[in-house]
């Protein structure tokens, strides 16, 4: 609406404010207060229940001096490195070729997007039982005739997290290849007209020239696939457990376990403390240049 | 990602351009449906093994290989996954689950597609002063993981008296959905022609009749969106479940963790795989039915992570 016709007394437009009410409490008491308050616990040495008993930062040392922690880190890390690769990979490549002028476009859309209509719980359930050692892939392959092949990610504890990044990446490439797609028909037909005309092969005109343009897309799948690494949880608890031992082990999940079951709420608070400045890093950032420019969106 | 949703939104819509190619069996094509095809197999295997891992019957399941196609087709792994399926004392199968998901899913989806709604259309029409303040920040908050706002939750609910009952969750729901829906239905109403709101105005029509009686008939199709994403999310959903229900109130997705990944008893993964694939059902049904607009869907709500 235009500027001018903003109203200036405070109960002209009363109706509107009283819409908004949900969100202005949300976003006051439940974002910012509550996320300031775990902040602010997360300094204290709650145990059972939330006491403001302030111990500096202890809960911090002790939270980097636990093993799960560090596993847990070390996990993430593994994970979100090869997740971004591979889904940025293999998502781009997948809209590359669904932007062929493919015939059954949308048959092959729907079959790579369906994982992600899914529940982590089920994909979790599913991998879990297809890696199954003793009736899985491996027994599979082994009773073709190489019997003494090994893959056995479930029960591995240093290959652990690839089993759950196989299961990751079956749910979530379709998301990332959607959101290319988009990006891709988003380049105007002109700019391939006139690289034919040019001679350029078209694998030159895609890096040099198409992916580059599709910056903004770029950025915004970044900060997608990034706030959902921190996030990934519920995949764990359904195909491992966390197992075998702490091998592998995710923050949110420590976060969670010390809440609500180790009875350590500080550590609890400390521990996602530090998943929200891992998200903050990126996100910030990036809602600052999306949404601090254009105000009229 | 408000690009996102303009971009994917129409466009999807484009035919294939330019002339068709003209030999069928092309080295090209060959390269291109060859691994389509390839991926799409990997894609659909997961699914085929539930399938045919719940129609076995346990010694078969024990004796051959997982991606064989069953020899005897039995449905009793369906029936026990749905009717008796055990977890800890309970062994009422995943229909209470089932229930609760339900009783969770269908009041959660419309609370909190009404307040965004009215809200999204708060802030497009009637702004006022202090607004955008407010919604940057819920639009932030999206960001935030959910393990750092849960305990104060708690305490929240606790105080409220709600915590463990399903209304608590579905106020959880309520609020974890606002920011992703809001700026669904901010957008969708941003972008409504200014003069019918203009001429309603002039005719004397105030908030709620604008909203209902305007807006509301003219953006069916972004409610279709806006439940279709709000019916999969909220479905789909474990840790607020874990987190804000007891034994009796959890959801679906809860209970088949828990009966799958319990420890006692001989693990039964023909029921496993039934009680599974009864757990993915509605979310995939959905997105069968919705096509088009579930991928308009995620690609607005792909903020949501």
């Amino acid at each position: 609406m235009p500027q001018q016709k903003r109203p200036i007394r405070l109960l002209r437009n009363l109706n509107a404010k009283i819409a908004a009410v949900p969100m202005m409490l949300t976003a006051t008491f439940v974002f910012a207060g509550g996320s300031l308050w775990t902040v602010l616990y997360s300094f204290t040495s709650s145990k059972l229940l939330p006491r403001f008993s302030f111990v500096g930062a202890e809960q911090y040392e002790r939270l980097w001096a636990a093993p799960r922690w560090n596993v847990a880190v070390e996990n993430l890390f593994i994970y979100g490195a090869l997740s971004l690769i591979f889904q940025f990979v293999i998502g781009f490549l997948l809209a590359a070729l669904l932007d062929q002028k493919i015939r059954f476009e949308d048959t092959f859309r729907t079959i790579f997007l369906y994982p992600f209509a899914l529940s982590f719980v089920v994909t979790g359930l599913v991998w879990q039982w297809i890696l199954n050692p003793d009736f899985g892939v491996q027994s599979v392959v082994r009773s073709l005739g190489w019997t003494n092949f090994e893959f056995n990610p479930l029960y591995d504890a240093d290959i652990v997290i690839f089993g759950i990044l196989i299961a990751a990446l079956w749910q979530g490439t379709g998301l990332i290849m959607c959101l290319m797609l988009a990006g891709l028909r988003g380049i105007d037909e002109d700019i391939w007209k006139a690289s034919r005309v040019d001679g350029i092969p078209t694998w030159k005109t895609y890096l040099f020239i198409v992916i580059p343009m599709m910056r903004p897309v770029f950025i915004t799948t970044l900060v997608i696939i990034a706030s959902g690494i921190v996030r990934v949880y519920d995949l764990v608890v359904a195909q491992t457990g966390g197992g075998p031992g702490i091998a592998s082990e995710v923050p949110a999940k420590y976060v969670y376990d010390y809440m609500f079951h180790a009875q350590n709420l500080g550590q609890g608070f400390a521990a996602s403390t530090m998943m929200l400045l891992s998200v903050a890093v990126v996100v910030v950032p990036w809602a600052y240049l999306e949404f601090g420019r254009r105000r009229h969106g | 990602m408000a690009d996102v949703a303009e971009i994917s939104g129409p466009q999807t819509a484009i035919e294939p351009r330019g002339a068709r190619p003209r030999h069928a069996f092309s080295r090209r094509n060959i390269f291109i449906y060859g691994t389509l095809i390839l991926v799409a197999v990997y894609y659909l295997i997961p699914l085929y093994v539930m399938v045919v891992t719940s129609l076995k019957g346990m010694p078969e399941v024990r004796l051959g290989n997982i991606f064989s196609p069953p020899m005897e087709i039995t449905f009793e792994p369906w029936v026990k996954a749905w009717s008796s399926a055990c977890t800890g004392l309970n062994c009422d199968g995943l229909s209470r689950g089932f229930w609760n998901s339900v009783r969770i899913t269908v009041p959660s989806v419309i609370l909190s597609i009404a307040i965004a709604s009215v809200n999204g259309y708060a802030l497009a029409n009637w702004r006022f002063k202090g607004a955008d303040i407010f919604f940057t920040v819920l639009i932030v908050g999206a960001f935030i993981p959910y393990q750092v706002m849960i305990y104060p939750i708690v305490i929240l609910l606790r105080e409220i008296g709600i915590y463990g009952s399903l209304s608590g969750l579905v106020l959880v729901h309520a609020i974890f959905g606002m920011p992703i829906m809001t700026l669904l239905f901010r957008n969708y109403f941003a972008a409504v022609p200014e003069e019918l709101f203009k001429a309603a105005r002039v005719d004397g029509a105030g908030f709620w009749a604008i909203y209902l009686k305007i807006m509301l008939p003219m953006s069916l199709p972004i409610f279709v969106v806006a439940i279709i994403l709000q019916t999969t999310g909220i479905w789909n959903d474990f840790l607020f479940g874990v987190v804000y229900t007891r034994p009796d109130t959890y959801p679906m997705t809860v209970q088949l963790n828990n009966i799958v990944n319990s420890v006692q008893g001989v693990k039964e993964y023909n029921v496993n795989m039934a009680a599974t694939i009864l757990t993915g059902l509605v979310p995939l049904i959905v997105y069968f039915v919705s096509g088009r607009l579930f991928v308009r869907g995620i690609a607005a709500g792909a903020v949501k992570g």
